[in-house]
């Protein structure tokens, strides 16, 4: 089921993943924990801190990871963000743990402490803490626990780990790629939950010895400590790939990631470090911005409504040259030639419905909408040129409407739990899994080109690479698209693989 | 006993509040180096509050209280604390030391050799009755209440303090070891002859223990002397603690 290269890159996802635990609860603990130890020495910051660390945790991941882009030097794509957000969530039960713990030892025990004569270092160092260690080690776990599934996300801005199988598998439904990021992460989860379970009841079974640290676990520690050490050192001093380029976390994306990868690296000496399936375009504008990938592949469409947040237009050619002007005059951007076709948001039926309600475009389909139950993701349910306004167009209404992950729509239409999906014209799925294409016969939806955009000044850094770009231009069919979307969604192939015979199709190696 | 007239301990005017409460009102009491005082009051009176000023866990809202002829808002209150042994009524032992290190506490914290903390511990163990092979290597929650009560005394006594506050440091035991530690108590005060602050609501225990009384009542010290002097007064208090006395010694 697995074969070698499976098993490697389970390996490297999985010291990715705990290297990113470690070094955020590393970097928590050593903030937390005295912030929880200040706050019994400062009761008065305790409610302050507590709601900041509190709200922390209650902001969605991807904001923080999209706030994180343009914040200089902790911020960017990478490692440094998905640490600094691992490491803000796992704040909260650290603090509260050793604040609760410390305060809950008994009062006659720090009072005999301080009527004895101690100092408060020696109180708290002899006596809170080692009585607080149940608790502030029961906060470790459950920050711990956090962490290993925060770090999943991690994926989005390319922070690696183990959610890079699952955000790829979830863009192309293989439930196997799921699974091979999902057990070894629960592994992860589990083992150190064992481990941490194990040391608090060593804690708890056998009182502290003040200041006689046992050699043997300081050996012990020593030696992780070396490892772990080694093992940043790896990853973050590897020799730094020239540039970056980046994509969506979807298929179409990844292929068009992979697309200017290997254009860049067969026509020009640089080196490209993929940064594929990045969370979204709100992200992958940022990261582009802030020089953090030199381009990806936006879609004229979504620039000019969800990012210039301007009014759609009809025609293509006004929508690329208004989308071209504003980026070069807003962000220092280049929006180079369209790559030859549109991926435009479809309603999509099953056939057999199709068929039987004889309906083929959208103004058709209003008067059965009310029987049929949509699946639209967040994005579209949420923008401007999305579901509400497109819905007032047709006069559409559902039976009900429900809110899905892009890669779980295909599934949800195939095993009927919804009848209509919102998703993109170029997906492969479409002819295989028998579905139709409803016609945006109103011409609603504004045109969606796809187009290189790059940041100015890394063109200008690297002159060569732009007109390896412009060589695309115009190249890339809808068949071709959808052809190579099917071939890595539905045929399982290796996403260069599919890219290179392309290439290779068009004389473009 | 020895007993001199220099003043060891001394409440000056002292009142103290919380939250704008008043638990102790116009306090006036020079202790003499050596005596033995026995606070004796009804329960909330104010008695271990009054031993909480000594050693600075409270601090007087107004007057002055003095260690020594100072002040002990003059005094550094680490040092202060060090020279004070404190048995306190909750015992309060560190549940994750073992009895060994509990009364061993203040010795290691003013940095004694091992081997003579060791030393001090065992003649301590002895002291209050607990064998040393037994019960030094115990932890807190091993012991019996009575058990822990004289570990707690133990640990005050540890590093030889020349001052002492024992808040109700005999409550918990049976009356024929009570009555062994009471006779070892005023055994050793004769020997070592230690200023003593002893905070009890038995009024037997004060009298056999006291070389003057304080008697408390909600928040003032009403009474203050001898044995006899206390018989005498006709404070309804004092009346009324003597009463529990007699009606005691008539049932018996
Ligand atoms: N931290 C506190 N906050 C508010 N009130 C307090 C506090 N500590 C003590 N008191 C009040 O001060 C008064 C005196 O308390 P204290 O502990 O000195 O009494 P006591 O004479 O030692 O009583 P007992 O014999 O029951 O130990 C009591 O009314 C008590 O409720
Ligand atoms: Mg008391």
């Amino acid at each position: 089921m697995f074969s070698n290269e499976d098993v490697a890159e389970i390996i490297l996802r999985s010291g990715e993943h705990l290297i990113l635990v470690t070094i955020a609860m590393i970097v928590a603990i050593s903030i937390g924990i005295p912030l929880g130890i200040a706050i019994t020495r400062y009761p008065k910051l305790a409610q302050p801190i507590l709601g900041v660390a509190n709200a922390l945790q209650t902001i969605p991941s991807l904001a923080i990871f999209g706030f994180l882009i343009s914040v200089p030097f902790l911020g960017g794509i990478g490692k440094n963000p998905a640490i600094v957000a691992l490491t803000l969530y796992a704040l909260l039960p650290l603090i509260r743990n050793t604040y609760v713990g410390i305060n809950s030892v008994d009062r006659a025990i720090t009072e005999a402490g301080r009527g004895m004569g101690m100092t408060d270092w020696q109180l708290l160092t002899q006596v809170e803490i080692p009585l607080a260690s149940g608790a502030i080690l029961a906060g470790i776990r459950v920050a711990t626990a956090i962490s290993v599934g925060v770090a999943t996300i991690a994926a989005a801005i390319g922070g690696g780990g183990l959610g890079v199988f699952i955000f790829r598998g979830l863009a192309t439904i293989d439930n196997r790629l799921i699974l091979m990021g999902a057990v070894p992460a629960a592994a992860i989860a589990l083992g150190a939950d064992l481990a941490l379970g194990w040391v608090e009841q060593r804690l708890t079974e056998q009182p502290l010895r003040r200041g006689k640290l046992d050699r043997k676990y300081a050996i012990g520690g020593g030696i992780l400590a070396l490892l772990i050490a080694g093992l940043v050192g790896i990853n973050y001093f590897q020799a730094p790939p020239t540039i970056a380029i980046g994509s969506k976390n979807f298929t179409e994306q990844v292929i068009l990631g992979e697309l200017l990868a290997q254009q860049i690296e067969t026509h020009t000496n640089i080196k490209v470090d993929r940064q594929l399936n990045l969370g979204g375009a709100f992200i992958c504008h940022e990261a582009v911005k802030a020089g953090k990938i030199a381009g990806y592949v936006e879609y004229t469409g979504t620039s000019l409504i969800q990012i210039l947040k301007q009014a759609p237009i009809k025609d293509p050619q006004l929508v690329f040259d208004t989308v071209k002007q504003a980026y070069d005059r807003q962000f220092q951007l280049e929006v180079l030639s369209p790559l030859g076709f549109e991926n435009t948001f479809a309603f999509i039926i099953r056939n057999e419905d199709a068929q039987r309600l004889q309906i083929k475009t959208l103004s058709e389909a209003a008067k059965y909408t009310p029987q049929m139950r949509g699946g639209f993701g967040y994005e579209f349910l949420e923008r401007q040129d999305g579901y509400p306004a497109l819905a007032k167009t047709y006069g559409l209404k559902f039976a009900k409407i429900q809110q899905m992950e892009f890669s779980l729509m295909y599934p949800a239409i195939e095993k009927k739990s919804v009848d209509l999906i919102a998703a993109n014209s170029t997906d492969g799925l479409i002819p295989v899994l028998n579905l139709t294409i409803l016609e945006d016969d109103k011409k609603y939806f504004p045109p969606y080109q796809a187009v290189p955009i790059f940041n100015r000044a890394t063109l200008k850094k690297y002159p060569q690479i732009q007109p390896v770009i412009d060589k695309l231009a115009g190249k890339i069919s809808t068949q071709d698209i959808q052809q190579m979307n099917y071939q890595v969604d539905n045929k399982s192939r290796p996403v260069d693989r599919v890219v290179r015979e392309w290439l290779k199709s068009k004389n473009l190696t | 006993m020895p007993q001199s007239s220099e003043i060891a301990v001394e409440f000056r005017d002292v009142s103290f509040e919380i939250d704008r409460r008043k638990i102790l009102a116009d306090l006036n009491l020079s202790i003499y180096r050596g005596e033995t005082i026995v606070l004796l009051g009804r329960s909330g009176s104010g008695k271990t509050t009054m031993l909480k000023l000594i050693n600075r866990l409270a601090i007087p809202t107004t007057g002055v209280v003095s260690i020594d002829d100072r002040s002990t808002a003059d005094w550094d209150t680490i040092k202060l604390r060090r020279r004070i042994g404190y048995a306190i009524q909750d015992i309060g032992l560190f549940p994750h030391f073992n009895v060994s290190e509990n009364i061993g506490l203040v010795p290691s914290l003013e940095r004694w050799q091992t081997s003579r903390i060791e030393a001090r511990v065992y003649e301590l163990l002895n002291l209050v009755g607990l064998e040393p092979e037994v019960f030094a290597r115990r932890y807190p929650h091993q012991l019996s209440g009575g058990q822990r009560q004289r570990v707690g005394v133990a640990r005050a006594l540890a590093a030889d303090p020349p001052i002492l506050l024992m808040d109700e440091p005999f409550g918990a035991l049976d009356p024929i070891t009570r009555l062994e530690l009471q006779r070892q108590f005023l055994y050793l005060q004769q020997q070592l002859g230690k200023t003593v602050v002893f905070v009890t609501h038995d009024i037997q225990e004060a009298f056999l223990l006291g070389t003057r009384i304080g008697l408390m009542n909600e928040g003032n010290l009403v009474v203050l002397g001898t044995k006899d002097e206390l018989l005498q007064s006709q404070h309804s208090e004092a009346r009324a603690f003597i009463a529990c006395l007699n009606a005691w010694e008539m049932g018996g």
